[in-house]
């Protein structure tokens, strides 16, 4: 009897396991609890853990809270669309802006130090991809996200987006930098 | 019962009801159609994400991808599983189906929708993707003819379900049904979950297209309509590793290592596969890590554990026949003098290969909580899934369809030369589509994105490794290897139903259809020792240590970046 008719044994749940099965599946089964440990463990011994801190929001708030910000710290204007670069202090407060088709401001940090990022949408959904550092968060409207960073490497850095947000989507990308 | 009403197969000693015949020959036909519609897209996109061919304009780039993956992911798989979803209840039971003519008004509301659907995303202002992620905004008609097919495909679960009862009460068979239906079941039950999903998040998104519902809440939209995206994927794996016991039993008369593992592990896809959206919300805002990590893992990851189970008994049960049909020496014996030129074997032993090493690790490592947050939404993503959805499902329906060609479509297959290579071109294709999508993934390249040179931007440019653009140049030579496999199959089954030589009602194929299952004394003292099936241990062995080298290279990977918190 194979796989396409009944089982010959119509009491087949007494049958004994085939002792390859048993062995894999004991090794399978605590390879599972590994996995699931993972999770938890890096939580408390990891540093890349995302924050969940999340709080409803509006465009035109965030968007105001992002030009205060931009107001306050501006040092200089970058690239071929002007954008304000901004330079907060260690440890503040850093609203980044995805919207149809661009990230704002340009953001300046410093190596080593923590900043609270928030992160928030205008319009569609988009895609936070920092190259080549690789890290992608979903980032939504009406929802404004609060992460922690903490850059490790100097450098020239671009936000890419990897959410797909219509025809303009690949011409969507800022710029952060890391300095000493 | 009048003879008039089946057909009893003179090389397989089926019975095939003709009510059931001519559906699953329109379900069937329906699917390698729109197979071959979204691998011609499919060709468009990969040649434009080739930097140096850059085929298509944005806008036709996007629709492209639209439509590919809607037809593919969608339209071929599920009709093609309705097919098997009556194989498996009116064929294998011997029983007529109930209701055909739901089952064809469900047919005719799928290729409605499918029709449609293509009609919609043609236009061009409907290239919001397979996601279409609100508040992103199609027509209306975008979302009515994805509710259209489900509707339809909601009609083929109920005809099947239907089909179960019957069987039972005529006692067409006796006792328990047999394994693949039963995985057959496990995907009808998944897409009934998926499919009410489907209606739960598309029916409100399709109000607030015609302006009835003001506000479509975008988390709320990615939480539910993933029930419904990644369920539908659920489907396709029950049912491809249905076709794998299928083909098992099939080529080699294989029986299942045991009924009670096999259908437990189908079980436990039911159990704790199917509520998968969590997973795709892993680096979402307003998701605690609490439902991230429960959810991903159901804290013990059970139905990774089913897969893996699967995994191991599929081949086991070919090599535990395969030694007793006499192939017992050694270690590998029973693979070395495996049918390698029936593309009904080797497409089911690629698929099974390339799914759980390329899809199956790479699906769980980059499913855990943290590790996602260096995949999410690079062509990590759709290199992983290409090697579960194509090179596991595709190849594996591929694979049957070579067999139902004689068998239920009564002709023989043309070109079998080529069809002999189809399924180690389409393999080796895919799996560099595969490697090399999830290659430049790792280097931060986007998916669905249309130029990562970003010449568009007036200068502001992100400069991705070297790397990363011939990866991208080898992708796109594997989508060509890719292409001409998947071609060769629609020529060949397309052929063969307009131009193979017609087999009578009661005239063998001229090769071995089916193989007869070795006598249960065969059995007795194959293997090494205790161990019955030595060789498939080795296989699962490499696959153990490669999965867990390959998730701790990545917690490393994941450690080399910024602080996050």
């Amino acid at each position: 009897m194979t796989s396409l008719s009944p089982p010959a044994n119509k009491l087949w749940w007494n049958e004994p396991i085939e002792k390859t099965e048993l062995l894999w599946i004991s090794l399978v089964f605590v390879w599972g609890l590994v996995m699931t440990f993972m999770m938890p463990f890096w939580h408390i011994t990891g540093d890349q853990n995302l924050s969940t801190e999340t709080y409803r929001t509006t465009p035109e708030a965030f968007l105001a809270k992002a030009q205060k910000m931009v107001d306050k710290y501006t040092v200089r204007k970058d690239g071929p669309r002007q954008t304000p670069v901004v330079k907060p202090p260690a440890g503040s407060d850093v609203y980044l802006v995805a919207r149809l088709w661009d990230w704002w401001p340009s953001l300046e940090l410093q190596k080593g130090q923590s900043y609270r990022f928030h992160l928030s949408s205008m319009d569609w959904q988009h895609g936070f991809s920092l190259q080549p550092a690789n890290i992608n968060i979903q980032v939504l409207p009406d929802y404004e996200h609060v992460v922690q960073f903490t850059p490790n490497k100097t450098g020239e850095y671009s936000v890419i987006c990897n959410e797909y947000c219509g025809i303009g989507h690949h011409l969507m990308i800022g710029k952060i930098y890391v300095v000493d | 019962m009048d003879n008039q009403q089946f057909r009893v197969c003179p090389d397989t000693g089926l019975k095939f009801f003709r009510s059931a015949e001519a559906l699953m020959k329109a379900n069937a036909v329906a699917a390698v159609v729109f197979l071959l519609v979204g691998g011609i897209y499919g060709l468009g996109v990969g040649l434009t994400r080739w930097p140096a061919v850059h085929l298509l304009q944005a806008d036709q780039f996007y629709l492209a991808l639209t439509a590919h993956g809607i037809n593919v992911l969608l339209f071929w798989c599920i009709f093609f599983e309705i097919a098997v979803l009556y194989f498996c209840s009116s064929v294998l039971l011997g029983c007529r189906l109930a209701a055909p003519k739901v089952a064809w008004a469900g047919f005719a509301l799928m290729l409605i929708g499918a029709l449609m659907n293509n009609y919609v995303v043609l236009q061009g202002n409907a290239s919001v993707m397979f996601t279409s992620y609100a508040p992103m905004e199609a027509p209306p008609l975008f979302y009515l003819s994805l509710i259209l097919f489900a509707v339809g495909a909601l009609f083929g679960c109920f005809v099947f379900f239907g089909t179960l009862v019957i069987a039972k009460n005529e006692k067409t068979y006796e006792g328990s049904v047999p394994l693949v239906t039963f995985g057959a079941i496990t995907a009808a039950i998944i897409a009934v979950f998926t499919i009410v999903s489907g209606a739960i998040i598309l029916i409100p998104t399709l109000a607030w297209s015609v302006g009835l519902i003001s506000h479509i809440d975008s988390l709320m939209y990615r939480l539910v309509w993933w029930a419904f995206g990644h369920s539908s994927q659920q489907i396709n794996i029950a049912a491809q590793i249905a076709v794998w016991y299928a083909i098992a039993s099939i080529v080699f008369g294989a029986k299942p290592m045991s009924e009670k593992v096999s259908r437990m592990a189908f079980l436990l896809y039911i159990l704790f596969l199917q509520l998968a959206s969590a997973h795709h919300l892993l680096v979402d805002p307003g998701v605690s890590s609490e439902f991230k990590m429960f959810n991903t893992s159901y804290a013990m990851y059970l139905a990774v554990m089913a897969s893996m189970i699967h995994g191991l008994t599929v081949p086991g049960s070919i090599e535990a026949a395969q030694r007793a049909h006499g192939f017992n020496s050694g270690f590998f014996e029973w693979l070395r003098k495996a049918p390698w030129g029936n593309p009904t074997f080797s497409g089911m032993f690629i698929s099974l290969i390339g799914f759980g090493f390329l899809g199956g690790i790479t699906g769980v490592v980059m499913g855990a909580e943290q590790i996602n947050i260096i995949v999410h939404n690079t062509l990590y993503v759709p290199g992983h899934f290409h090697a579960t959805v194509v090179l596991g499902t595709t190849l594996a329906f591929m694979a049957f369809t070579y067999w139902l060609v004689p068998i239920l479509f009564r002709r023989e297959l043309i070109m079998k030369g080529l069809a002999s290579w189809q399924p180690y071109l389409f393999g080796l294709g895919m799996s560099g589509v595969a490697l090399f999508m999830m290659g430049a993934g790792t280097l931060g390249v986007p998916r669905r994105h249309y130029d990562i040179s970003f010449s568009g931007t007036g200068g502001i440019v992100h400069e991705f490794p070297a790397a990363a653009n011939t990866l991208m140049a080898l992708n796109g030579l594997s989508v060509l290897l890719a292409v001409i496999g998947g071609a060769s199959f629609c020529i060949i089954i397309v052929g063969s139903l307009l131009f193979g030589k017609k087999l009578g009602e009661n005239e063998k194929c001229s090769v071995s259809m089916i193989t007869a299952p070795p006598a249960e004394e065969a059995y007795e003292g194959i293997g090494k020792g205790p161990i019955t099936v030595p060789g498939t241990l080795v296989l699962a062995m490499i696959f153990f240590v490669s999965f867990a080298v390959y998730y701790f290279i990545n917690w490393k990977y994941l450690a080399e970046t910024w602080g996050i918190g």
